[in-house]
């Protein structure tokens, strides 16, 4: 990037290298997320819905840590954190709603 | 040197996160059971989002959001198996039976009943042996 190379600037292609291997990876995710949408449509029970809404929010999890390395957006590790609090808890709640409905929830 | 290890530890984690949420992904589309799929997204995703977050975390090196990224991936790896094992007993509890080796064999005769119509003819003298 910048035209004066020094030797103490050698190792900036590789960090570069680094960050750009985050946003393809991402889109992968992406992808695999798109393909896990099937089992949450046509899934035959509840739970099974239920079941692959969490593995889509973990991967939306891991798809936020990863954006947020390779786009230098620090602040996404923050919703990922709270992203994963509201997973967890989204999975604990319906789960429990589908046993006993109208009971707390 | 040190940047090389990094790059290559950064690189080998995220293929590896990728391989077994992709191994994830498959099970959970083609399992036949609620249960089964459970079992997939309470292990193999589990640990393809830890060897991501790793990855993030091998990647930022040591700076302050380094912190959230641990904290994440040890709340991932406590999370996850325990809600995909809250889904599993409210499964089991709404009174999904679970798919046994008996059934995978009744589905399998069934099937080789559908395709050859001998096939069902000698089943159902056995049925009826037994049933004399």
């Amino acid at each position: 990037m910048s035209p004066p190379l020094s030797p103490a600037a050698l190792p900036t292609p590789e960090n570069l290298a680094l960050t750009e291997l985050f946003v393809p990876a991402a889109a992968l995710f992406v992808v695999l997320a798109i393909m896990l949408f099937y089992r949450a449509v046509a899934g035959p029970t509840t739970q099974d819905r239920l079941l692959a809404v969490n593995v889509l929010g973990t991967n939306t999890v891991v798809i936020l840590a990863l954006l947020s390395v390779g786009l230098d957006e620090p602040w996404f590790l923050d919703v990922a954190l709270v992203y994963a609090l509201l997973n967890f808890l989204m999975a604990i709640a319906i789960s429990k709603f589908t046993v006993e409905r109208g009971g707390v929830l | 040197m040190i940047d090389q290890l990094q790059f290559w530890a950064v690189f080998l984690c995220l293929a590896f996160g990728l391989f077994f949420t992709f191994v994830s992904t498959v099970g959970v589309l083609r399992l036949p059971d609620v249960y089964s799929r459970a079992h997939t997204a309470s292990q193999t995703d589990t640990l393809g989002a830890g060897l991501s977050l790793a990855a993030v975390a091998l990647a930022l090196g040591w700076e302050s959001t380094t912190i959230y990224t641990v904290l994440l991936l040890f709340f991932v790896f406590l999370t996850n198996p325990t809600a995909a094992h809250a889904i599993a007993r409210s499964a089991a509890e709404s009174g999904i039976t679970p798919l046994t080796a008996e059934d995978e064999l009744e589905s399998e005769t069934v099937d080789d009943g559908a395709s050859a119509p001998g096939d069902t003819a000698v089943n159902a003298g056995e049925e009826g042996g037994d049933h004399a």
